[in-house]
């Protein structure tokens, strides 16, 4: 279970506060209007800020004095998610070891992860070698490798086009349906809360509101979110 | 856990290198006995502003053509031309002097055509050779910072001033007159800064009571009267004059009023007739200048190269431990404080920056004032020298590395921490591969400047621990030009050799 225990963030004069939990298994949008906090909010839980008050708990442990790194979260972020010089096989091998000591049963995970997400025999190029969601999909497949029970995208597909953005979003789906992973995910768009997340939460006004009903709260919107939607 | 790590180690030597600034200054002070200018000493300070003043206009001034032809003009070698007017940094000052004496001396190229046409001699000793040799090192440079001004000045605006109508008058007026008025301070600036601690070229073209730079009478002061008091007054006024030109240079900012072009291909426009004869020249006149000292250089020497003697071998594997060592502890340093810079902190900029206050023989007479009480300086001369060529070689490592490491820093820490990386595996998996090539360029710049550096060594050596260019200096002081040509033949040979085998090595390296 994810917890937020009267949590605050602050940068500069920016606040936003969160107190409410989610299930092991959800699978929440987070909405609302640029600089809201959104990518704030996933900062936090991912370690890359400190909350100014209140805990950040995974199944009832808090997170906040973990490094990133150790803590059971994989981001994947807005862009930057593949090292330019390392391979793909070896950006994979991030995943499994941070140090990139890999074993050959390592190596037939990578291969496995590859095949999975599409990406057979992708392993010795370069990131620049591939389309933006042939990238997008290896990212994923490092996400797969690492298996951390909660997983956090920040808008990683924000640059692809619709189709292929839809098509993400279904491997993200059949990825969560195997680990059993809790995801959170940002969103502009009402469209891709509504495909993927059983639960959106409005982040509005310095406030992540507690996760409702995508379809109702899309159907009937609080007056923060209608403004938002237009 | 890695952040503090690196944190403290910097700090460590952001301190230490304060230590190292700070203790010559200190024993500096301890030996100062009171403010009074000798006579002497006063020429000095007067010859010193004097001539850096000369040396900064002179080079500005004859850039601005160069470089505006430059800017206009597209021919063949013109890239191969503009990097080479990047050489004469990384050129040893002992072999541009040898260059410049073989077509500016007495019996040289010049002075053989000016006596067939029936004209005086120039002479190369004195206030106009230190200014010529000021020049030949810094025109060059002064016209890359030039040439960089006429391209950041957007194409879209040459367009525009072209469907105006504008004449070449109008374009100099409206256009380029602005930026060289934001340029011109700031290079004029830098070349003075350089040229206040001048030593090699005052000791081999200067010297006498009329051509004495402080560097110079400091090393005088020490090395032939041995007056421990009088070099201390001397260093100290150095670094006062440094100090205040490196505050000056901090706070002077230059902004350039020209808003972001869209990098559009196409320079200013290139007006035909007598004004393509004058670019013309410009660029064959200052391609000659480079040139043909260096050509000296390689005629003359080519011939001794087989038979040096021994010493000079010697010399030289004397020298390239020297640059191989400064590199190191350089190098290190620079990518420590550069890393540590790239994590938003001020003070690591401020400590690698430090050593532009100081110059080579203020830090070395502070050194020798320490040591010499204790142990023989000549004992020293080597480590010593390594040390201050690392010191005085950091600001320009540093400038070099901040930026690269700055932007690898904001692309990909957060995913290096999200992915648990230990600092090791981030150092080998993504700081070297990543920062390889700005590595070796740096490694390559300080291992040149290292290799050809005559200061602080000339202060320390003996005999017996000559590096190559003291050892050409030398050889030119007991008149044996035949074998110092060809000493510097090898010099420059391997000062370059190092440049172009570490940044290949950082090109090769290189992940993309």
């Amino acid at each position: 279970m994810l917890q937020f225990d009267t949590l605050t963030l602050a940068q500069g004069a920016f606040r936003l506060t969160a107190d409410w939990q989610a299930q092991k298994g959800a699978r929440i949008a987070l909405i609302g209007p640029s600089g809201a906090g959104k990518s704030t909010l996933l900062a936090a839980i991912g370690g890359f800020l400190r909350p100014t008050q209140g805990r950040i708990l995974w199944d009832g442990q808090d997170l906040t004095p973990q490094d990133p790194g150790a803590r059971p979260v994989t981001t994947l972020f807005q862009d930057q998610n593949l090292f330019p010089h390392l391979t793909i096989a070896q950006n994979l091998g991030l995943g499994v070891s941070p140090s990139l000591r890999l074993t050959p049963a390592d190596h037939a995970r990578i291969e496995a992860a590859l095949e999975q997400t599409g990406l057979s025999g992708f392993g010795p190029r370069k990131p620049a070698a591939l389309s933006g969601g042939q990238q997008s999909r290896a990212a994923l497949a490092r996400a797969l490798l690492r298996d951390k029970p909660l997983l956090l995208l920040d808008e990683p597909f924000a640059a692809l086009g619709p189709a292929l953005k839809g098509e993400m979003l279904g491997l993200v789906t059949a990825l969560a349906d195997r680990t059993g992973a809790t995801v959170l995910m940002v969103t502009h768009d009402p469209q891709d809360a509504l495909r993927f997340a059983p639960l959106t939460c409005l982040v509005a006004n310095g406030v992540a509101h507690p996760p409702q009903p995508t379809a109702a709260l899309l159907d009937n919107p609080p007056p923060a979110l209608a403004a938002y939607l237009g | 856990m890695a952040d503090r790590a690196l944190s403290l180690s910097a700090a460590g030597l952001a301190a230490a290198l304060f230590a190292l600034l700070l203790a010559p200054l200190v024993a500096l002070g301890l030996s100062f006995d009171g403010l009074t200018l000798g006579a002497a000493e006063a020429a000095a300070l007067r010859f010193t502003l004097w001539q850096a003043m000369l040396s900064a206009l002179i080079s500005v001034g004859l850039a601005v053509p160069v470089a505006r032809a430059l800017a206009r003009r597209r021919f063949r070698g013109r890239g191969v031309l503009i990097s080479t007017l990047g050489a004469p940094f990384i050129l040893p000052v002992i072999v541009a002097v040898l260059g410049l004496l073989a077509v500016f001396g007495r019996a040289g190229w010049v002075n053989s055509s000016l006596g067939a046409l029936g004209l005086p001699e120039f002479t190369i000793y004195g206030l106009q050779g230190v200014v010529l040799a000021h020049v030949f090192f810094n025109m060059p440079l002064a016209v890359r910072m030039v040439l960089q001004g006429w391209q950041a000045i957007p194409a879209e605006r040459f367009r525009l001033a072209q469907s105006l109508g504008f004449s070449p008058a109008d374009t100099l007026r409206h256009l380029e007159w602005p930026m060289l008025r934001a340029v011109l301070p700031g290079a004029a600036l830098v070349i003075f800064v350089i040229c206040l601690t001048s030593f090699a070229v005052a000791l081999t073209l200067g010297g006498g009571p009329r051509a004495t730079t402080i560097e110079l009478a400091i090393y005088q002061a020490l090395r032939f009267d041995f007056d421990l008091p009088t070099a201390a007054r001397l260093a100290l006024l150095q670094f006062a004059l440094c100090a205040a030109a490196y505050l000056l240079a901090t706070r002077l900012t230059l902004p350039s009023s020209f808003g972001a072009g869209q990098g559009r291909a196409g320079g200013p426009p290139a007006p035909g007739g007598w004004r393509r004869g004058v670019d013309a020249v410009a660029i064959a006149l200052a391609g000659l200048f480079i040139a043909l000292p260096l050509l000296a250089v390689v005629l003359a020497g080519l011939p001794g190269l087989g038979d040096l003697p021994v010493q000079v071998w010697q010399a030289a594997g004397r020298s390239l431990a020297v640059a191989g060592a400064s590199t190191a502890l350089c190098i290190s340093a620079a990518l420590l404080l550069a890393l540590a810079a790239a994590r938003g902190r001020g003070w690591p900029a401020l400590a690698a920056t430090l050593p532009l206050a100081a110059s080579s023989l203020v830090l070395g007479t502070g050194l020798f004032l320490l040591l010499q009480p204790y142990v023989r300086p000549s004992s020293l001369a080597l480590p010593v020298t390594v040390v201050i060529n690392a010191a005085l070689a950091l600001p320009f490592a540093f400038r070099i590395l901040a930026p690269e490491a700055r932007s690898l820093y904001s692309d990909y820490n957060r995913l290096s921490r999200s992915l648990g990386m230990t600092p090791w595996a981030r150092a080998r998996w993504v700081v070297l591969p990543r920062l390889s090539r700005p590595l070796g360029f740096a490694a390559g710049l300080v291992a040149a400047l290292s290799m050809g550096d005559l200061g602080v060594i000339a202060l320390f050596a003996g005999e017996a621990e000559a590096t190559l260019p003291l050892l050409v200096q030398r050889l030119m002081g007991a008149y044996r030009m035949e074998t110092a040509a060809s000493a510097a033949l090898l010099l420059v040979a391997l000062s370059f050799a190092l440049f172009w085998a570490f940044d290949q090595w950082g090109r090769r390296h290189a992940a993309i």
